[in-house]
């Protein structure tokens, strides 16, 4: 593909130097170029090689047996360039488990290409700006989170909940920080 | 939980358009030079002009980079804040005091939000404003010669971020502070913040004529962090709107702390009115130190004064002039429409974008329907201002421009996008990723009545590998897209020096036939200026030695000076007697602490050497002036400090 281009590209170069009156016909040499393109690969920062940095959140995700749902649903969402922003950004993590305790069929329904914006929506609402661990969330009321909506942090004994889901360990990144939750947090109309 | 997820699919629905960000057009973006011809479209030929300037914020740099779209050539770094061995500015004697400060000499600033200067709404070209935000300043470039003629430090100030716009017909270039600070400046406990903190907004009165800038008054406001500010335009002329977060007015960990009101303000200050009040004595003058530093073309030469009093206003005693529009989320950018009916909000930390409607506002002003007050300042009711939000447009907005045909182009720093919506409708029409994580936009004359809607410029803040690696630390990268058909086409990337925080555009047309191409001898006023070569000589005066110097292709007069000791405080003059665009000379003297001196035709500099060391010491010409460049140099003799060998000078004798 990419030798074909170089190819291409003086001829291009030339049509544009004379001018290039004749639009259409540098229109037909750019279609072909365009029905020859492979699919196109994803692009932006989380698809940028990258082997010295400290793991983004998404990576944390990707790296965890425990949330293969949660990363099948944040690439089915196409969220990934989101979760290796600068951030900071705080991820509550629901594992496999949380998904699967969901009525039968939801998790498979969301991943439907048609529902993408609605399976967008859920998982922003599990994404905080900000990076607090687990003792300092014990400050706050409640998070305001990327869906735009909050949800309440409660405090019982050692542990806490957020938006009603308990955190089960949390690992920090580079990017912010990963809570691993036991539940999927759903909005609620306020 | 069936009917929980029900409501939730509902709500979900409701929410229409909102972001997914990785680019499912990457491929487009990837091949897209020959996949829609965008090669062409900012091909600018050999010795071709491009169509628009772009003036780009250096923001760490301290200075402001020229550039030419479509082209994304750059053709001038112009220093504003910063000293700039290229050509000695802030080095050289006579730039030296740009850069005083009421903390004396500050030699660095973090340039931020360039603003071109407006009549009637429209650019016209004839100067640009820039913030420094660091030690609080606002510069004017002159835009005949490009060269930064004024700045003045801004007192009670503190990150002057909300900065550096100009009203509709540059009546005022206006300065917000970031930070709240004890006013007057006291020693005092932080915590007591809360109450006794202020937040200063200036607005510096600029001369029709000479565009000599002054501070007409401060208004004091609560201890908000004000953020950015934009002003009304057309029928909202006379009104000035700044954003605010940290309402909360907390001191410390203010990534929590300021996050804890579900809303903040866009305060809306009625200029007019306090200016009314002002020309009428009202306001209260108070001892301040701040200096005020003038650059003239006529003797190339700065002065620095020190001002001593500012004029301050109590927002309670002008009533009707500042009212408090809440809106959500911390907001960054505070951006009016070119019609001035509409005042965006973008609120950092949401998905959402709030658009404040100017009439409904005054409106709610007539009625007097508030909503209580902060520090007596009246609260406007949120649904009552409220034109209207671009539901879930993106993740953290941070500014929006606009194209004059009724389209809003909004920034989005965590989904790293450029988002095309509808002003009216506030629908979002396209969506464009930026690589990576974009900060501001510029459309050219975006900040006015009259925006020229064909190229959008997104400043990213991350870089990474967009280009071929530098190490670690790599400039920022631009992006240029086609804004003229619905969808936005991605041109070209190109890189930008510093971390612009904004730019400002403008139709090359309307400046490029202003510029000058030489300073002309016969009106070179400096001071040291040696205007016949006759004149060329080194006088003593104690230990100080003045060597008034000239150039021409291509030697020096005079070429050889003896009787130079070491401990002597020697100021070369040089005047550049070339009266031809584009002959400047360089001149550069071994072992000067300093830098070089770039002298342009029919202009004198002034560069500071102290020998510490005996011999014979050469200095040259550092630009390749000439096919005799190479021969342009001289000698100076330094001699022991306790030795009796007379002062002379020579240019071509044995």
């Amino acid at each position: 593909m990419k030798s074909y281009l170089l190819k291409i590209c003086p001829a291009l170069f030339l049509i544009g130097l004379l001018g290039c009156k004749n639009d259409q016909q540098a229109n037909t040499d750019n279609s072909t170029v365009t029905t020859e393109q492979e699919q196109p690969a994803k692009q932006g920062q989380a698809f940028i090689k990258d082997d010295v940095s400290e793991p983004t959140v998404l990576d944390i995700a990707k790296g965890s047996e425990d949330h293969t749902t949660l990363v099948a649903a944040i690439e089915a969402a196409e969220l990934e360039n989101v979760l290796v922003n600068a951030g900071p950004l705080m991820v509550f993590a629901p594992t496999n488990e949380a998904f699967d305790a969901l009525p039968e069929g939801t998790v498979e329904n969301l991943l439907k290409p048609e529902n993408k914006d609605k399976l967008a929506f859920i998982l922003k609402h599990h994404v905080t700006p900000g990076k607090y661990d687990k003792e300092f969330l014990k400050k706050f009321k409640k998070l305001g989170q990327a869906s735009d909506l909050n949800v309440p942090v409660e405090v019982k004994g050692e542990d806490v909940y957020v938006g009603g889901a308990k955190i089960l360990a949390s690992i920090p990144a580079g990017n912010g920080i990963v809570h691993v939750v036991d539940k999927v947090i759903l909005p609620e109309t306020n | 939980m069936k009917q929980t997820f029900k409501i939730i699919m509902a709500l979900v629905l409701g929410t229409g358009l909102f972001s997914c960000n990785n680019s499912e057009n990457s491929g487009k973006a990837n091949q897209g030079a020959l996949a829609s011809n965008a090669a062409e479209r900012v091909y600018v030929a050999p010795g071709e002009h491009d169509e628009f300037y772009a003036f780009i914020s250096g923001g760490y740099s301290g200075n402001v980079t020229v550039y030419g779209l479509p082209s994304g050539r750059m053709f001038k770094e112009i220093p504003v804040f910063s000293q700039f061995p290229t050509n000695g500015y802030g080095y050289s004697e006579e730039t030296k005091p740009m850069l005083n400060t009421s903390h004396g000499f500050i030699p660095w600033d973090d340039a931020h939000h360039p603003d071109i200067s407006q009549t009637a709404g429209k650019l016209d070209g004839r100067w640009i404003f820039i913030n420094g935000n660091n030690t609080p300043r606002i510069a004017k470039i002159d835009l005949k010669t490009f060269e930064t003629t004024e700045i003045i430090e801004v007192p009670n100030s503190a990150g002057n971020h909300s900065s550096s716009f100009v009203t509709e017909n540059t009546e005022y270039v206006v300065a917000g502070t970031r930070f709240s600070i004890p006013i007057p400046q006291r020693d005092m406990p932080i915590k007591e913040y809360k109450g006794k903190f202020k937040g200063a907004l200036s607005f510096i009165s600029v001369e029709p004529e000479t565009g000599r800038m002054n501070i007409k008054f401060q208004l004091i406001m609560p201890g908000f962090n004000y953020d950015l500010s934009h002003p009304g335009r057309g029928k909202s002329h006379g009104w000035f709107f700044f954003t605010t977060y940290n309402t909360e007015e907390a001191n410390s960990l203010l990534e929590v702390n300021a996050s804890q009101n579900d809303k903040d303000f866009i305060a809306a200050v009625n200029w007019k009115k306090i200016e009314e009040f002002v020309n009428n004595g009202g306001g209260k003058k108070m001892p301040a130190n701040y200096a005020h530093n003038i650059y003239s073309d006529e003797t190339h030469t700065a002065t620095s004064t020190m001002e001593k009093e500012v004029l301050v206003v109590d927002p309670l005693e002008v009533p009707g002039a500042v009212f408090l529009l809440p809106t959500p989320k911390s907001p960054h950018g505070c951006d009016v429409s070119p019609s001035g009916e509409y005042i965006v909000g973008n609120g950092k930390l949401s998905a959402d974008l709030t658009v404040h409607s100017f009439s409904k506002m005054i409106d709610a002003i007539e009625k007097e329907k508030f909503d209580g007050d902060a520090y007596g300042i009246p609260i406007l009711k949120f649904e009552d201002v409220l034109a209207g939000t671009v539901k879930q447009a993106g993740l953290g907005p941070l500014h929006t421009e606009f194209d004059g045909k009724g389209n809003a182009y909004t920034t989005f720093f965590i989904s790293s996008e450029l988002v095309k919506w509808n002003v009216e409708t506030r629908e979002v029409v396209d969506r464009q990723p930026n690589y990576y994580s974009v900060g501001h936009v510029m459309i050219p004359g975006g900040n006015s009545a009259h925006p020229f809607g064909k190229y959008a410029v997104s400043m990213n803040k991350i870089t990474k590998d967009r280009y071929l690696p530098t190490g670690p630390e790599l400039e920022h990268s631009a992006q240029l897209f086609d804004i003229s058909g619905e969808k936005m086409e991605l041109l070209l990337d190109f890189p930008t020096h510093g971390e612009p925080h904004y730019a400002a555009g403008i139709p090359a047309e309307i400046i490029e036939g202003n510029s000058q191409k030489i300073y002309k001898l016969e009106d070179n006023k400096n001071k040291y200026a040696t205007i016949s070569n006759g004149d060329a000589r080194v006088e003593r005066d104690g230990n100080e030695v003045h060597v008034y110097m000239t150039t021409i292709r291509s030697h020096f007069t005079p070429d050889n000076i003896e009787g130079i000791k070491v401990g002597d405080k020697v100021y070369f003059h040089i005047t550049n007697h070339e009266q031809d665009f584009d002959v400047p000379h360089g001149f550069a003297m071994i072992g000067a602490n300093n830098a070089e001196l770039l002298v342009m035709p029919g202009q004198t500099k002034t560069l500071t050497w102290e020998p510490k060391q005996v011999g014979v010491w050469p200095f040259y010409c550092t630009d390749f002036c000439s096919a005799l460049h190479q021969e342009m140099q001289g000698y100076v003799r330094v001699s022991p400090k306790n030795s009796n060998i007379d002062l002379s000078w020579s240019l071509g004798e044995d």
